[in-house]
């Protein structure tokens, strides 16, 4: 018989429809194929989407290696800080991406702190460096290079400044700070965890600053949760949570 | 016409071996629990991906994952004199990207060290010139700045390139950080690369390294690299290695 015409075909016994045997190929002509899971001929999930679109248990060869967005938080005005209290621990490098931080009022600094009970508290000590260039290119035209003291943390479990005095925009019309920050090993119970970052953000005088800064939070406890706000009032922007496998 | 066809096996006619659903304009549509099969071809018979049944995918069309592709994993559960990475550095790509994650000396206050091979990981030692700066501060607040080290640069020479210092070697001390190198298998250009690490010196100071520099090879192709310490083993921690389309 060369061509069956149906419009379902279904297992006569059991729950399973064998399309060819071994060396075959089925071939589909039509225009699409249409399920929800796929797998391989041993029962291997290899990717499964829930019918919307969105795509789960996608095979690790298939999904790459680069950063993988996690989660994505867009504050707007007037909110006081962003968390992240689930997903830290899956990947042993994470990348959090900072973009359009502004805050509410002027001289005002992006910070972060970490949490080992998922969020309940933060102030784990860390200990860290600070340094910057800047270029006051309206108000004294300085440009330097230079470690600042007063930023840094001493096994301190205070925040840890990311930026330093922040324009709100009163100055500079779309002034915010934008920059990228490195974790490691967050589910470690051996190690202490490394972190480093680069952000830059418009001086709340007329000036642009791009900071280094860099430490370790001083625990072997695994760290599950990192919360991110302004020193005093609030913020908005945005703030994404990627893991690089 | 029949509605619905009950079979258990269905398979192609004959000698021939390939069973065609539907034509063009129409959709199949798995109704069941989900497909399986371990090579998925397009139309036109193009390999999309191949499964070997245990689900580990070879043959991915470079269409899936990331611009950022994992390479090789090397994780040190048992102590080692250097992690070497000899195979996967070629022209496939043009910035190869190394991530190092907690990695912990048997020996306290050495250097964390790289060198580069052409051929193959036989030798290591090819001439590089660097710069190297870094910023480190101390827990108890006796120390803080951030300068360039000249007793950690090389000069056209083939030594090993310092990439972190004095590291510590206690349960919990560790450095992470990344190092890129660019178009490795020129046979034309110098190589460049930088570096940046995130540690924990012997004396608990935080420390952020920055190195940057050339292997000074234009005509010869790089297809290797290792990391050490500068005396002693390394304990524990993982380096990844990752090539960028």
């Amino acid at each position: 018989m060369a061509t069956l015409k149906t419009k379902a075909i279904q297992p006569s016994t059991g729950t399973n429809v064998n399309l060819g045997t071994s060396g075959d190929a089925v071939l589909l002509s039509s225009d699409s194929i249409q399920t929800n899971l796929y797998k391989d001929a041993g029962g291997n999930t290899i990717f499964q989407s829930d019918g919307a679109g969105t795509l789960s248990n996608v095979n690790s060869a298939m999904s790459g290696a680069g950063p993988k967005l996690i989660t994505s938080t867009t504050a707007p005005a007037g909110t006081s800080s962003i968390s992240f209290t689930s997903g830290l621990g899956d990947y042993d490098h994470l990348m959090f991406v900072f973009t359009e931080i502004q805050h509410s009022n002027d001289d005002r600094f992006l910070s972060f702190q970490v949490s080992t009970d998922g969020g309940s508290s933060y102030g784990i000590a860390m200990t860290s460096t600070f340094f910057y260039a800047n270029h006051m290119w309206s108000w004294s035209n300085a440009a330097t290079l230079g470690y600042d003291t007063s930023r840094d943390l001493a096994n301190s479990t205070s925040y840890q400044k990311l930026t330093q005095s922040s324009d709100n925009g009163g100055t500079i019309t779309g002034a915010n700070a934008s920059g990228i920050m490195h974790l490691f090993g967050c589910a470690s119970t051996t190690y202490v965890k490394q972190w480093y970052a680069r952000v830059g953000n418009i001086y709340y005088i007329q000036g642009v600053y791009d900071n280094f800064i860099a430490g370790y939070v001083n625990t072997t406890s695994a760290v599950n949760a990192i919360n991110f706000k302004p020193d005093s009032n609030t913020f908005k922007g945005t703030i994404k949570m990627y893991g690089i496998a | 016409m029949t509605s619905i066809l009950k079979a258990n096996s269905i398979e192609p006619e004959g000698a021939t071996t390939t069973i065609t659903i539907g034509e063009t304009g129409q959709n199949v549509v798995i109704g069941a629990d989900s497909i399986k099969n371990n090579v998925m071809k397009d139309a036109g018979g193009n390999a999309i991906f191949t499964s070997n049944g245990s689900g580990v995918l070879s043959g991915v069309n470079a269409g899936f994952g990331s611009a950022q592709v994992l390479i090789s994993t090397t994780t040190v559960s048992t102590a080692v004199a250097n992690i070497s990475f000899t195979s996967g550095i070629d022209s496939t790509y043009k910035e190869y990207v190394f991530e190092y994650i907690t990695l912990n000396p048997a020996t306290d206050s050495v250097e964390l060290q790289f060198q580069v091979s052409s051929d193959g990981g036989s030798s290591y030692g090819m001439n590089t010139t660097s710069t190297y700066f870094r910023a480190y501060h101390t827990p108890d607040n006796s120390a803080a700045l951030v300068g360039y080290t000249t007793g950690r640069d090389v000069a056209n020479s083939t030594a090993f390139v310092p990439m972190g210092f004095d590291l510590g070697n206690d349960a919990d001390q560790a450095a992470s950080g990344v190092l890129h190198i660019f178009n490795p298998s020129s046979t034309t250009y110098v190589k460049h690369y930088y570096g940046r690490i995130s540690m924990q010196q012997d004396s608990d100071a935080a420390f952020d390294g920055y190195v940057g520099g050339y292997i000074n090879v234009g005509a010869t192709a790089i297809n290797a690299v290792r990391f050490k310490m500068s005396s002693g083993n390394i304990n524990a921690g993982t380096i990844k290695m990752y090539g960028i389309k």
